[in-house]
């Protein structure tokens, strides 16, 4: 299971400062990190970023890519920073995934880039009007995005669809929900679709020494039904991941598989 | 309409290793198709054959093997060269069978001083075997490493018992590594682990995953290898990806088939021709399954198996 590493995130106190400041330093060190512990591929998680958002994503993408042989997930809002750095993206080690577009009319021109580029995109399974109720919602909401990535001549199997992960702190009835939805957004086309999550969404809320708990038993019973691929923290899931992996025949079981 | 016959593809490829030096050095692995499948994709390297020639006379081969050798076998030296010169072998596997302390316990010393004979005297690649005596192949592979250095031979067998000093004599004296692991897909991929975590470049290792013979447990090496070759290819098993080995004559012509007279048993049919039909039915299966290197004793085998790959080429 491919993991992209979260921890890239203008969120964080000391990733934004570098951001602002053009520090290579903290950004790079935590990109190798990130890498180190099993991430394959690095989320640059620059938010709406309004002012100088295509320098800073230009910025990110080289910065990371100087020191990290792996793809990176832009992720932003903000359109023109999305084709700038997807103009400097380095696609030696594999292809970059725009996070993301939804069932948003504002959104859909992301599916164009996606297109424009060669590059592969989420599609958050949500629309203009609110949050999906269950599983069936989010999958008539990934049929709409299916259709107009089609529309725009993206190929289906660049598509990742993303069920949104909600608190379990306060929507305890969605973790089941995006279960189901993993697994039937699979059954949408053949080959099957490809799946993403959030997943520290999941323990978001909940107090600090459970977070990890909650994060890692979700992201087993998520591989269990499909999953793809997970923004996630590497030195958190990488365990989980690679051994569910072997219990699922994705890997070949040796004695020191988590060494691998 | 035309048929277009579907093609399977893979993102993983095996490593291309080159053992020997010089012009008749000799390269395996480097697909990313399964063996003979060309027409899918890379199938660079065919795969090779190589003679097994001891450092003492073959007294435990069947008489139609020793047969074969006679004149040339009491001599590695003399049986090399023939094996090159007379049967156009494009790799010598020399076996050190004699260090084995059942079966005259030569020293480290005098094994590396016939390694050193062998290789200066022949000019195709090497193959260094011990006695599959794992205490005793730590201390004789050592100084044949040593005596071999510069040759870029293929060197073995570390298994798990002994693969620290043998993978540290490969390393230090730049040679090809053959790892062994006795039929077990998820030891031989730990023993592959561990050599690598010891700075041993994945890139110069060589997978054995044991040989048997037709109706011996082929089928069990069949699919050990089989599945290895999945791992590399379908999974980018990196510790996977390295060429595999078929050790194939040492099995073959001990078994009951390979040496009843016809005689004792008529419906078996001719001695001779169901020996030589066994070992080159157990090599060509095995290089179905993914073998890249075999190690063979009979020429008339190896004519066979050779006949099978150009045939499979095309």
């Amino acid at each position: 299971m491919l993991i992209i590493g979260e921890k890239l995130s203008i969120i964080a106190k000391r990733v934004r400062e570098a951001m602002f400041a053009k520090d290579k330093g903290p950004i790079q060190e935590i990109a190798k990190r990130q890498y180190s512990q099993g991430a394959r591929m690095i989320d640059a998680n620059i938010g709406p970023a309004e002012d100088g958002g295509e320098d800073l994503m230009q910025w990110m993408v080289t910065t990371i890519q100087e020191v990290v042989p792996a793809p990176i997930c832009l992720d932003t809002t903000n359109y023109k920073a999305l084709e700038a750095g997807l103009k400097v993206h380095n696609n030696e080690w594999g292809r970059p995934l725009i996070n993301s577009t939804s069932n948003d009319p504002e959104r859909f021109p992301i599916l164009e880039l996606g297109a424009k580029y060669n590059s592969q995109v989420i599609g958050l399974t949500v629309g203009k009007g609110g949050l999906p109720a269950d599983a069936e919602e989010r999958c008539a909401i990934a049929a709409e995005i299916m259709a107009r990535a089609m529309e725009y001549g993206m190929p289906l199997e660049d598509l990742y669809l993303d069920p949104l992960v909600l608190q379990v702190a306060t929507s305890q009835d969605h973790a089941a929900h995006v279960i189901k939805a993993i697994k039937m957004f699979q059954e949408l086309n053949d080959p099957a679709m490809k799946t993403v999550v959030g997943l520290s969404n999941i323990s978001n809320g909940c107090p600090k020494h459970v977070r990890p708990i909650l994060d890692k038993y979700y992201l087993a019973l998520l591989m269990y039904s499909g999953l793809t691929a997970a923004i996630a923290d590497p030195a958190e899931v990488t365990e989980t991941a690679k051994t569910i992996d072997v219990f699922m025949g994705k890997t070949l079981y040796a004695h020191s598989y988590l060494e691998m | 309409m035309s048929f277009a016959p579907p093609k399977e593809t893979w993102s993983g490829k095996t490593f291309e290793i080159t053992i020997g030096n010089g012009a008749k050095a000799v390269k395996i692995g480097g697909e990313n198709v399964f063996s003979f499948h060309g027409f899918e994709g890379n199938y660079p390297n065919r795969p090779v054959i190589a003679y097994e020639v001891q450092d003492i006379p073959p007294d435990d081969w069947p008489q139609m093997v020793k047969d074969v050798y006679a004149g040339v076998s009491a001599d590695p030296v003399t049986w090399a060269k023939h094996c090159v010169e007379k049967l156009g072998a494009k790799a010598i596997a020399l076996r050190l069978a004699g260090t084995h302390p059942d079966k005259g316990d030569i020293s480290a010393d005098q094994a590396a001083e016939t390694v050193k004979k062998v290789s200066s005297a022949v000019d195709v690649p090497l193959i260094i075997l011990g006695s599959n005596h794992a205490e005793k192949d730590s201390v004789v592979l050592v100084k044949a490493a040593e005596a071999a250095k510069g040759t870029n031979a293929l060197l073995g067998k570390a298994q798990e018992a002994n693969y620290k000093t043998i993978v540290a004599a490969a390393l230090a004296n730049d040679l090809k590594l053959i790892a062994m692991s006795e039929l077990d897909i998820n030891l031989s991929k730990q023993l592959n682990i561990l050599i690598t975590q010891m700075g041993f470049d994945k890139e110069r290792l060589v997978t054995d995953p044991m040989s048997s013979a037709l109706s011996y447990g082929l089928e069990y090496t069949y699919s050990v290898m089989e599945r290895i070759k999945l791992a590399a290819l379908a999974q980018n098993d990196a510790v996977l990806q390295g060429p595999m080995l078929a050790d194939v004559g040492m099995y073959v012509w001990k078994v009951k088939e390979t040496q009843a007279l016809e005689a004792d048993l008529p419906q078996w049919g001719n001695l001779k021709d169901r020996g030589v039909a066994w070992e080159a039915v157990t090599t060509t299966s095995l290089l179905v399954a993914g073998t890249n290197l075999a190690i063979m004793r009979h020429p008339d085998a190896v004519a066979a198996v050779e006949k099978f790959i150009a045939e499979m080429e095309g």
